[in-house]
């Protein structure tokens, strides 16, 4: 495990925090620095955690009932005019049931509005399929000008929101539900379109690195928890935050193909168009390898507890060590 | 009040951009040719008739009015009133729809001075011009808008048919909520779509009624009637209130006999014949303006 991380991460008590809860704090901090930061939420201000900016900041902030579309439309208006607008929803109707406004009104346009989606995967948990977005990384990394961000924890999801004011253009990110550990410090460097190693066997015990672990969000620590697992049975292993999906980091996962020699892909997402799918572009390209992806496999999800839903469509720490093992089998052919 | 003399000069402004409209649709052989010429008097009164502040050298200028076209697809009249104010030269009309063009089929986001908005999908400019209206707003509260005798104003062209979208009732609905009394959105009301009439196809009336339970005011015009028009655009400015709806009742195809009232016009270019017809009645127009008016 690199040295940056939070040291307590594999205690039983490590701390947890919804990622979402790191860009209400963002937003307030932006607040005060940039006054062209304006807010819309859709009918969705506590739970996308914007309510206190709009306390804080009334003058800047519009609600604007459940009405994605029109949000959408705003904050392209309001970019236009100079302004710095995140829009706060569900994901499964900003950028879902909007995607024709950020393709036309957003994208096309490339303009600077940030889409902040939450409740994104399976760990949405008992409000079912309906809620849990798992298309968009798929709809939002297809359209020209946009960048696609998936923050691991609350801390990174504070630093990708002052980073995205820094960004020109489109900006979509996600965030979950549940509370998730906290697998970064403030410390831990973070750069929009840059990939970090978050453990390295090699360096950790000098044991050859076997497969490289490309995880995003939340399901990194599921993939550092796999890793710890499989390193104490001799199985190195690389594990990258790949939080950006889009501009993919293409170096870091060149390096990580040719020192490991196969891929683990883990997301909360759909399989297919996913950030799992964006590395399988870069490597056959560049370094074709085996791959192995961890992901929503083609199928919608149901109510339950997080942790349950994770196991029962392959997203667990057991399945991420399996795909390891099966990635492994077949390099070896 | 605008005197007789310039109410000429708009009928002629008028009949010129229909003459390149027609020009122009030949030249690109696909594009749309009823609404275009529907909606001249209209593009030509807003532009030409003392209500628009602009500055076609200073394209992007701060305190600059903003013109947001929703329907898109009537491009077509808003390229050749934009050459006409001088944004940009004339000769390029004549590449609208073509290759590496400025003048896309559907207009694109600053590709041309003077276009403030990507339209094209119906119903997505109202929103857009929220958002311009809210920015100007935000700005003069801060002080940070140099402003004269009045507020910006943003102006949004819509069509009738594309009242049909749902987004654009969230739109009114939130321009009504918010007062937003610098906004003044303009309806192509010609009764035409695709697939035939409005009122056949899915009826958008009664339209006046709908906007007034929104907290819209309404100001309904003839559309062909440049002294009406102008007249509109100004009583709208003075509504302090809410944001005003100018319902435009227009006849599309309007200046080209064989169009006029025709449906089946909505989404095609006239081929050389009809082109070289339309512009010799259009030519007979512009001297039937030049002598009633003399």
């Amino acid at each position: 495990m690199t040295n940056f991380l939070n040291p307590q991460i594999f205690d039983q008590d490590v701390e947890t925090k919804p990622t979402r809860h790191g860009y209400g704090e963002g937003l307030l901090e932006l607040g005060e620095k940039n006054l062209n930061v304006v807010v819309l939420t859709g009918d969705l201000a506590e739970s996308t955690r914007v309510l206190e900016f709009g306390k804080k900041y009334p003058e800047r902030f519009f609600e604007c009932g459940v009405a994605e579309q029109n949000m959408t439309g705003i904050a392209a208006g309001l970019a236009a005019a100079g302004k710095i607008p995140f829009i706060s929803s569900y994901a499964v109707f900003s950028p879902g049931r909007a995607w024709d406004q950020v393709r036309v009104s957003v994208c096309y346009s490339n303009l600077n509005v940030k889409i902040a989606g939450a409740h994104t995967g399976v760990s949405v948990g008992p409000d079912g399929a309906t809620h849990q977005a798992l298309e968009d990384i798929a709809i939002t990394r297809v359209l020209p000008n946009m960048t696609v961000v998936v923050p691991c924890d609350a801390i990174e999801t504070k630093k990708l929101t002052l980073a995205a004011v820094e960004r020109p253009g489109p900006v979509y990110f996600r965030f979950a539900r549940e509370k998730t550990p906290i697998i970064t410090t403030v410390e831990t460097p973070f750069e929009m379109g840059k990939a970090e190693i978050f453990w390295d066997s090699n360096k950790e015990s000098g044991i050859t690195n076997n497969v490289a672990i490309v995880a995003c969000g939340p399901l990194v620590f599921q993939s550092l928890v796999a890793t710890r697992e499989l390193h104490e049975e001799g199985i190195g292993v690389v594990v990258v935050n790949n939080h950006t999906v889009k501009p993919m980091d293409v170096g870091t996962i060149m390096k990580v193909a040719r020192d490991c020699g196969a891929i683990v892909t883990v997301e909360e997402h759909q399989i297919m168009g996913g950030m799992g799918s964006a590395v399988a572009e870069v490597l056959a390209q560049n370094y074709p390898v085996p791959v192995e992806f961890v992901g929503m496999p083609n199928t919608f999800g149901q109510s339950g507890q997080p942790g349950e839903l994770l196991e029962k469509y392959g997203m667990s720490v057991k399945a991420i060590k399996e795909a390891v093992k099966r990635v492994m089998a077949r390099k070896n052919k | 009040m605008l005197t007789d003399s310039q109410i000429q000069q708009l009928e002629l402004k008028a009949n010129e951009i229909r003459q390149d409209i027609i020009k122009m649709l030949l030249a690109a052989g696909s594009g749309h040719s009823a609404g275009p010429l529907g909606m001249a008097d209209v593009f030509a009164a807003l532009y030409f008739g003392g209500v628009l502040n602009y500055d076609a050298k200073d394209p992007w200028k701060e305190d600059r009015d903003r013109v947001i076209l929703s329907n898109g697809h009537i491009c077509p009249v808003w390229y050749p009133t934009l050459a006409h104010a001088g944004f940009f030269p004339r000769e390029e009309l004549m590449t609208l729809r073509k290759l590496n063009s400025r003048l896309q089929g559907h207009p694109h986001f600053r590709e041309l001075p003077g276009v403030e908005n990507t339209g094209g999908p119906l119903g997505q400019g109202l929103s857009q011009a929220i958002g311009h209206a809210l920015a100007v707003r935000m700005d003069v509260a801060a002080g940070e808008l140099p402003v004269g005798e009045r507020m910006p104003w943003v102006y949004c062209f819509m069509s009738d048919a594309e009242l049909q979208e749902g987004q654009n009732w969230e739109g009114i609905m939130f321009a009504g909520k918010n007062n937003l009394h610098n906004l003044t959105a303009v309806i192509d009301r010609n009764n035409i779509q695709i697939d035939g009439f409005t009122e056949d196809v899915m009826p958008i009336e009664p339209l006046a009624d709908k906007f007034k339970a929104f907290n819209w005011s309404i100001i309904e015009v003839d559309g062909h009637n440049v002294r009406e028009i102008v007249d509109a655009f100004n009583k709208a400015m003075a509504i302090f209130e809410n944001p005003t709806v100018i319902i435009a009742h227009t006849i599309p195809g309007k200046g080209v006999d064989f169009m006029d009232w025709k449906y089946e016009w909505h989404g095609k270019p006239p081929n050389k014949d009809e082109g070289e017809k339309a512009l010799a009645e259009l030519r007979t127009l512009q001297g039937k303006i030049l002598s009633e008016h003399q």
